[in-house]
C-alpha cells in the first residue's frame, strides 16, 4: 500500500473520522495499530524486523535510563562520602554501562540494516530471498538516533513500549522519512487531538501538492528517465544531459511529493513532521544544498555521526599529530576531512548498496573538501568583482550547483560506475545536440502532449517554489478570498485527476526513496 | 450564510464539472469498436423478450433477433460482448431478471475454455456498459485482473483519464446522446471475407475447464432453474477459435447431468446452408449478416418447437415496435452495402472490430 495508491486514500479516509471518534486517550493506540496494519502490506514478515528494532531499542534505552538513574540516586545519596575523583570514577564506570548497552543496540540495528541491505549481493542471501524491508533505512536512523539522544541524556527514555513502537512505526513516515526526532515527534504524536478544520486543511494542501508532484510530473518522466539510463549504448551525449535534467526533476519531485504526503497525511491527524526539503536547488553551492535537501538525513548524520567523530578522542589525537607533523593550517583540518568522508562514505552506503552510491557519497565529499579549500580564493574573487549580490551571478551559481548535483546524480540511475562515467564521458565526446530536436526527444517515451503537461506542471512547481522564498504558501492561500482558494484547489485536483500519470497504461511507481 | 451558499454551489458545480469530464474521456465506442455499446443498449430497450441470448461474439455477431421475429415471432435480445467470461455472462443473466423473465436463455459455451480473468480492455467492453448494481459489482470481481482497481469501474475517470490527449470529435459528438449501433444486441456486418484455412486445432496441456468457468455455469444452471427459465447451451458455427471435441464432451455430459439442451451448430453448417466461402466476414470467426441470418433462422426453428414460443408477430403494439426495428435494420444493411460498394469496406463500422474476437 504505497501513498500513491487507491488503498491508501480509503485508509486514510477510513482513519480520519474514526481518530476523532473514539475517545482521544486512544488515539496514539489507534495510530499504532494503524501503522503496523499498514506496514503489514508491505509483508507481514517485515514485522519482524520492526519489532526487533523497536523492543531492543525500548529495552537497551530503558537500561541506560536506569543506569542513570542508579547514578543520581548514588552519588546523592553518597554526597559527602565520596572524594571528586571517586564521584568521576563512578560516572565514567556508569557511562561504560551505558555506553555497552548503547553499543550492543546500534549493532544489532545497523547489523540487520547493513545484512539485509547486501545480502542480496550474496548467493545465500539471493537464494533466501532476503531484501531490505520497506523503510527499514529510515526506522532504524530513527530509533538509534533516539537511542543516542538516551545516552547522551537529550531527554528521558520512553517507558511505554506502545508508545515507543508509534514513534518509530508512525506510519507516514515510515516509508520515505522524514526522519525524526523523539522529543520533537512526541509532543504532537501521542497528545490529545480535536478535529481542527484549519489543520485539515493544511493537510490536504499538502497531500494535493505531493500527489500533484509524484503523478503529473514524476512518474510522467519515469519512461524518459528510465528509456535513457537503460539504454547507454543508444542514448549518449546531449541524450545524458537530457536524462540528467529529467532525472533532477523527477527525483524532486518525486521525493518532495513523497514527503509533502506525508506530513499532510500526520497533519490530518494533528501531528507535526518535520520539513525536509528547503527549495534545494535555488542553493549556490553544494554545501548549501545539502543544507536544503533531505534535511532530516543531513541533521542526523550531522549529529550523530560528524560531530561525534570530529571530537572523539581518537580524532583529537590525529590532530595532534598532524599539527605537529603537517602544521597548524592543515593540521586542524584533518579531522574535518576524515570525519566528512566517513560521513559521505556512509551516506552512499546508506542510499544504495552498490559501488554507485559509494562513489556517489564520496564524489560529493570530494567536492565539498574542494569547494571550502577554494573559499578563500573564492573571497578573493567576489571581493575583485563585486558580483555576489547581482542577479545574473546569484542565478549562475544556482544554476552550476543545479548541474554540478545532477552530474553526481546520475550514479544513482545507471547501472554501474564505469557505465556512469562512460555516459559523462560521452556529454564531451558524442555531439548530437541536433538530434535532440530531429525527433529524438519523441523516442524517449513521451509525446507532445506529455512535454507540454510537463512544462506547465514544472513551471506551476517553480512558481510555487519563488512565491514560497516570502513565506508559506499555505498561508497566503489561506489569506485568499474562498471562490480563489477553493478554485486553486479544485484546479489542482483536476490536475492529478486527469494528467497524473496513473493507472493502466502507466508504470507503477513506487516513490524512489522508499527503496534506500 | 453566503458562505455556506458558496460552498453549496462550489460542491454542485465541482460535481457537474467531474461528471462532465468523466463523460467526455470515457469512450464513445461510436466509429470503432461498437462491442463497447452493446451492454449498455439494452437499458434503452423494451423489456418484453421471449429469448436472452447470453455469451461472446458467437452470440452478437452470429444471431439476429430481427430475423427471429420476422420468421417465428419470437422476441429475443443479446446480452453479449467481447470475449464475455463465463462469469460475466452469469452476472448479466442475474442482472436481466431485475428488469424481465424470458422464457429461454440461450448461453453460447465458447467462454468455458476461459477459467481466469483475460484482458482489462475486454473487461471494459463489457463492465463499463452495466449500470451500478450488486450485479455489476459481483461481475467486477470475478473479472478484474491483477492489475486492475474496483474503484476505476465506479468512477472511469480514474482509468480514462489519459484520453485527455487522445480525444477526438467523437467525443464531443456523443457527449449526451449516443447513437444506436445494434439491432437487439446483433452487430450487423454485411462484408465478406471467406474461410481459407479449416483450422486444426493445436494440441493443448489439458482440455479440462477452468474450475471458475464450471462455478458460474453451475450458478447460471442453478439460477435458470430457481426462476424457472429453460436454458439452452449452445456452441454457434464460428470455425474460430477451434473447439475441441474434448470441450464439447464436457459440455454434453453437463447438459445430460443438468437436463439442459446443448448444441453444437458447427458439424450442422452445411444443413444449415452455411457457406464458409460467403457467411463469414473475417475468415470464420464470426458469421456476417447472410451467415447469421441462417443460423438464426435454425435456431428458431429449434426454439419455437423445443420451447413451444408463441409467435407474435399479432401482437398489435409488439409488431409497431419491432416494425421500428426492421427498418433501422434494413437502413443499416443498405448503408453498409452503399459503403461497401462505395470504399471497398465498411467505413463507418470499425474495421478494428475484426481484431475483437
Amino acid at each position: 500500500m504505497h501513498f500513491a495508491s487507491y488503498s491508501f486514500i480509503l485508509y486514510i479516509l477510513v482513519l480520519v473520522p474514526l481518530y476523532y471518534l473514539i475517545p482521544k486517550k486512544l488515539q496514539w493506540m489507534l495510530l499504532l495499530v494503524a501503522s503496523y496494519v499498514f506496514y503489514s502490506f508491505a509483508g507481514a514478515g517485515y514485522l519482524t524486523y520492526i519489532l526487533v528494532s523497536t523492543i531492543s531499542t525500548w529495552f537497551a534505552a530503558i537500561k541506560i535510563d536506569k543506569l542513570k538513574q542508579v547514578q543520581e540516586d548514588y552519588l546523592n545519596r553518597m554526597k559527602k562520602e565520596l572524594s571528586r575523583a571517586e564521584r568521576k570514577e563512578y560516572r565514567e564506570g556508569i557511562k561504560a554501562k551505558q555506553r555497552t548497552w548503547m553499543l550492543l543496540c546500534l549493532i544489532l540495528n545497523f547489523g540487520i540494516l547493513a545484512f539485509l541491505k547486501y545480502a542480496g549481493h550474496f548467493q545465500f542471501g539471493a537464494r533466501l530471498g532476503l531484501i531490505l524491508p520497506l523503510g527499514m533505512s529510515f526506522y532504524t536512523f530513527q530509533s538509534m538516533g533516539y537511542l543516542i539522544d538516551i545516552y547522551r541524556g537529550t531527554y528521558d527514555a520512553e517507558r511505554n513500549l506502545g508508545k515507543l513502537a508509534l514513534f518509530i512505526s508512525f506510519f507516514p513516515q515510515l516509508v520515505q522519512g522524514p526522519i525524526s526526532r523523539f522529543n520533537q515527534l512526541k509532543e504532537t504524536l501521542f497528545a490529545q487531538h480535536s478535529y481542527d478544520a484549519q489543520q485539515m486543511t493544511y493537510g490536504m494542501q499538502r497531500i494535493l501538492w505531493g500527489f500533484f508532484k509524484k503523478l503529473v510530473v514524476a512518474d510522467r518522466l519515469l519512461p524518459a528517465v528510465k528509456t535513457i539510463v537503460t539504454n547507454p549504448g543508444e542514448y549518449q551525449g546531449a541524450f545524458v544531459l537530457v536524462g540528467m535534467f529529467f532525472y533532477a526533476i523527477q527525483l524532486y519531485a518525486d521525493f518532495t511529493g513523497g514527503i509533502d504526503i506525508a506530513i499532510g497525511v500526520a497533519r490530518l491527524f494533528g501531528v507535526h513532521l518535520n520539513e525536509n526539503f528547503n527549495r534545494p536547488y535555488f542553493s549556490k553551492s553544494i554545501t548549501e544544498y545539502w543544507r536544503r535537501w533531505h534535511i532530516t538525513l543531513g541533521a542526523w548524520f550531522r549529529d550523530y555521526m560528524f560531530y561525534p567523530i570530529s571530537v572523539s578522542k581518537t580524532m583529537m589525537s590525529i590532530t595532534r599529530k598532524a599539527r605537529k607533523y603537517l602544521g597548524d593550517a592543515v593540521g586542524k583540518r584533518v579531522p574535518i576531512y576524515i570525519a566528512s568522508i566517513i560521513v559521505w562514505f556512509t551516506t552512499g552506503v546508506w542510499h544504495g548498496s552498490t559501488w554507485n552510491f559509494v562513489v556517489w557519497g564520496l564524489l560529493n565529499c570530494l567536492v565539498i573538501l574542494v569547494s571550502q579549500e577554494c573559499e578563500p580564493l573564492y573571497e578573493r574573487f567576489h571581493n575583485k568583482f563585486d558580483l555576489k549580490g547581482r542577479f545574473w551571478y546569484r542565478l549562475f551559481q544556482v544554476g552550476r550547483t543545479f548541474w554540478l548535483m545532477s552530474f553526481l546524480r546520475t550514479l544513482d540511475v545507471y547501472t554501474g560506475v564505469g557505465t556512469t562515467f562512460r555516459m559523462y564521458a560521452s556529454v564531451f565526446t558524442v555531439w548530437n545536440l541536433p538530434e535532440l530536436f530531429q525527433g529524438g526527444l519523441m523516442q524517449l517515451g513521451l509525446t507532445i502532449a506529455d512535454y507540454v503537461v510537463l512544462i506547465f506542471a514544472v513551471g506551476l512547481m517553480l512558481f510555487v517554489s519563488l512565491k514560497s522564498r516570502a513565506g508559506s504558501i499555505s498561508m497566503s492561500l489561506n489569506a485568499k478570498p474562498m471562490p480563489v482558494r477553493y478554485a486553486a484547489y479544485f484546479l489542482v485536483f483536476i490536475a492529478v485527476l486527469v494528467f497524473g500519470a496513473y493507472g493502466v497504461g502507466y508504470d507503477a511507481s513506487q516513490f524512489i526513496y522508499s527503496q534506500f | 450564510m453566503i458562505k455556506t451558499l458558496f460552498r453549496i454551489v462550489s460542491i454542485v458545480l465541482s460535481v457537474f464539472i467531474l461528471i462532465f469530464l468523466q463523460n467526455l474521456l470515457k469512450p464513445k465506442y461510436m466509429t470503432s469498436i461498437h462491442e463497447g455499446n452493446l451492454v449498455e443498449e439494452y437499458y434503452k430497450s423494451s423489456k418484453d423478450h421471449d429469448v436472452i441470448f447470453i455469451g461472446d461474439c458467437e452470440v452478437f455477431s452470429n444471431v439476429s433477433p430481427i430475423t427471429l421475429w420476422e420468421k417465428y415471432g419470437i422476441t429475443s435480445y443479446i446480452r453479449g460482448s467481447a470475449q464475455q467470461l463465463v462469469w460475466q455472462s452469469y452476472y448479466l443473466f442475474e442482472e436481466t431478471l431485475k428488469y424481465e423473465k424470458p422464457d429461454v436463455v440461450v448461453f453460447n459455451v465458447l467462454a468455458m475454455k476461459y477459467g481466469e480473468p483475460q484482458n482489462e480492455a475486454y473487461n471494459r467492453l463489457t463492465l463499463d456498459g452495466m449500470k451500478m448494481s450488486m450485479s455489476k459489482i459481483g461481475a467486477i470481481k470475478a473479472s478484474m485482473t491483477e492489475d486492475e482497481n474496483m474503484i476505476t469501474y465506479f468512477f472511469p475517470i480514474l482509468r480514462y483519464h489519459s484520453r485527455w490527449s487522445e480525444l477526438t470529435w467523437e467525443d464531443f459528438r456523443y457527449l449526451f446522446k449516443k447513437d444506436k449501433v445494434s439491432h437487439n444486441g446483433y452487430l450487423m456486418r454485411v462484408d465478406t471475407k471467406p474461410v481459407k484455412v479449416v483450422p486444426e486445432g493445436r494440441k493443448l496441456p489439458s482440455y479440462e475447464f477452468g474450475e471458475k468457468a464450471w462455478h458460474y455455469l453451475e450458478k447460471m444452471t442453478q439460477l435458470a432453474k430457481d426462476n424457472n427459465i429453460e436454458l439452452m447451451l449452445i456452441k454457434s458455427p464460428s470455425i474460430y477459435p477451434y473447439w475441441y471435441d474434448e470441450w464439447d464432451e464436457q459440455i454434453k455430459q453437463f447438459a445430460e447431468e443438468n437436463g439442459l439442451t446443448y448444441i453444437n451448430f458447427l458439424p450442422l453448417a452445411e444443413e444449415m446452408g452455411i457457406d464458409y466461402s460467403k457467411d463469414t466476414y473475417d475468415g470464420g470467426l464470426h458469421m456476417n449478416l447472410s451467415g447469421a441470418e441462417k443460423f438464426t433462422a435454425y435456431l428458431g426453428e429449434i426454439l419455437k418447437e423445443k420451447y413451444a414460443l408463441e409467435d407474435r408477430r399479432n401482437d398489435e403494439k409488439l409488431a409497431a415496435e419491432w416494425q421500428g426495428k426492421i427498418a433501422f435494420y434494413e437502413w443499416m444493411k443498405e448503408h453498409q452495402q452503399m459503403e461497401l460498394q462505395k470504399y471497398g469496406y465498411l467505413k463507418s463500422y470499425g474495421a478494428a472490430a475484426q481484431t475483437i474476437e
